[in-house]
């Protein structure tokens, strides 16, 4: 802590004014009014609230669409945190030497960060595009099957983990590169010296000693899904082909805006916030262990 | 740690292969196969994008053909000025460029203002107005929607450009990082500046300021980047045409089934609209990468 060196008795309070301002108007007064709407259900005629206790929570949990809707988020999350991750991470070890240049990479990695995940979904959406895109053309010679987002749910899904994966992918990799150039080789030569092969030493050495690296990747990915990737699914899927990509905040925002039930829709924001809150804590509990071995 | 254990075998071990040694000298191989994957991984990152501009190059009819032709073609021009003037192009980068600076700038100034608060005074309430700049870390947007909004047209806010700003400016990881290297910073430089008559603002403006520059630009681009980039809250927070994002603004473009399938002119827009943030990230890659690694700290 620092030796306080200054004394004012209203200057403090004028500098976090503005901070102490937007939070409460903006974050604390929305976050607590949605615990309350989240108990109530609006008329008829959208004209006054109804109290209805937890009803709405009854309601989401009993609801088939809203647990595929959980699914349909955890699988989103799980690929493209997963295999994004596992890809970079395979892709790096595989390109792990001295490396000459490797600021260069970096900048020719790194620029994807900056393409919106809306227009990245733009992009990846002509590329899967069932009549004119790339890739079912190139498939096409592989095999019949109709590689169709619009009817297939499964292929809709690929092509938002895809473009998603995309986006972060070169920015994993960066990560990792870095993280590996920072591993003395004299470690890794002596297991080798001492018998030990490519992926035992992986496993064994490697691995453990990236895990900080991995986990500051796992905690920023699972978060990039799990609640920045609103724009890819509307401007890409809709939620569709049926329900097939409408992950929970997309669902959030379609039945508060579209279908105008308030009380519903902040009962699942109340969900969300739960979560966040589960995120946040293991981010900040395992980042003051400095996950290392 | 283990670590020490397995260098000093490899110290002694180090003889041997000495020995072995100036006989045979091979060619480093691992080093070339590192870039043979890397230069196949930037290739692939790059395809969609270059992909993307060949198609903003070609006619409707090289579009719509099978196969797909992967070089450049004669019709940039008029797909993008095409773009230019069906999406109001010109209104729509102004608007994302005013929100983007006006985020950035805002959240800096006000977490720089916070931070020097805490880091450099004692005052009742302080561990309280921590604990809630701390919370905000834990209430993103997609958590408060239907409420924040309605906070929002209470203000009177819907579809102004107050309203696409100022709700987005608290910031937790701003407040943080700027703490964070505050602390860091020797007393004994507040003490001098004391001695020397300077109050805290002059202090915060002569020499905490210039000090914080590179923590400044690294903020600056990520939340540039952030702001330009939003989705959710322009498209809850604005209903007229003119003042959308570019982001949301170009969705009109881009073809549905039923429509005449001019990606060509949507795959124009998409580059004119991905180019600002990429190139801030480019430019400024330095502070870039160091906003990485500390905002999320």
């Amino acid at each position: 802590m620092k030796r306080t060196v200054f004394r004012n008795r209203w200057l403090p309070y004028v500098l976090v004014a503005p901070q102490v301002a937007i939070t409460l108007v903006f974050f604390f007064w929305p976050a607590f009014d949605s615990l309350r709407l989240s108990l109530y259900r609006a008329s008829p005629f959208g004209d006054r609230l109804i109290f209805i206790g937890l009803r709405n929570f009854e309601r989401l949990v009993g609801d088939p669409a809203y647990l595929r809707s959980a699914l349909t988020s955890f699988v989103f999350s799980f690929f493209v945190t997963f295999v994004g991750l596992a890809l970079a991470l395979l892709l790096a070890s595989l390109a792990n030497a001295k490396i000459q240049g490797l600021g260069v990479y970096r900048s020719l990695l790194l620029w994807p960060y900056g393409i919106a995940p809306a227009i990245a979904g733009i992009i990846w959406l002509f590329i899967f595009h069932p009549s004119y895109g790339i890739l079912p053309w190139l498939l096409s010679f592989v095999t019949a099957y109709q590689f169709n987002w619009f009817l297939k749910g499964w292929v809709a899904m690929v092509l938002i983990v895809v473009a998603a994966i995309w986006k972060q992918f070169g920015y994993n990799l960066a990560f990792y590169l870095a993280g590996l150039q920072a591993i003395e080789t004299s470690v890794l030569e002596a297991a080798s010296v001492d018998g030990a092969g490519p992926i035992r030493r992986f496993f064994a050495i490697t691995f453990p000693l990236l895990s900080p690296v991995t986990f500051f990747l796992f905690t920023l990915n699972m978060t990039f899904s799990f609640f920045d990737t609103f724009g890819l699914i509307h401007s890409v899927t809709q939620g569709g082909p049926g329900d097939a990509t409408s992950i929970l905040v997309y669902r959030a925002w379609k039945d508060g805006f579209d279908g105008l039930q308030l009380g519903l829709s902040a009962a699942q924001s109340v969900i969300l916030m739960a979560l966040v809150i589960v995120l946040t804590a293991f981010q900040f509990r395992y980042a003051e262990k400095k996950v290392t071995y | 740690m283990a670590a020490d254990g397995v260098t000093a075998r490899a110290h002694v071990l180090a003889p041997a292969r000495l020995m072995a040694g100036p006989a045979r000298r091979r060619v480093d191989w691992s080093g070339w196969i590192a870039h043979a994957i890397l230069v196949v991984a930037v290739a692939m990152i790059a395809f969609p994008l270059y992909y993307a501009f060949v198609i903003s190059t070609q006619t409707l009819d090289q579009v719509t053909s099978l196969p797909p032709k992967l070089l450049p073609s004669t019709n940039l021009f008029q797909n993008y000025a095409d773009a230019w003037t069906r999406a109001h192009m010109g209104r729509l980068l102004l608007n994302s460029a005013i929100v983007a600076v006006a985020v950035a700038v805002g959240k800096i100034s006000i977490s720089l203002l916070s931070a020097f608060a805490i880091a450099y005074f004692n005052f009742r309430g302080k561990q309280f107005v921590f604990w809630m700049i701390f919370v905000t870390l834990m209430l993103p947007i997609p958590v408060r929607i239907v409420s924040t909004y309605q906070v929002v047209s209470v203000l009177g806010w819907v579809d102004s450009y107050w309203g696409l700003t100022v709700p987005l400016m608290a910031s937790a990881t701003g407040t943080f990082l700027f703490r964070q290297f505050f602390l860091t910073i020797p007393d004994s430089l507040a003490e001098a500046a004391q001695l020397d008559g300077a109050g805290p603002l002059r202090f915060l403006w002569s020499i905490l300021l210039p000090l914080s520059k590179a923590n400044i630009a690294a903020l600056f681009v990520i939340l540039f980047v952030y702001g330009w980039n939003e989705y959710l809250w322009p498209l809850m927070i604005t209903n007229s045409p003119e003042m959308r994002t570019a982001v949301i603004g170009i969705e009109s473009l881009v073809p549905r089934t039923s429509q005449l399938p001019e990606w060509n002119v949507a795959m124009a827009a998409a580059v004119m609209v991905l180019i600002p943030p990429v190139a801030v990230i480019v430019v400024m890659q330095r502070w870039f990468v160091k906003g990485l690694i500390e905002t999320d700290k």
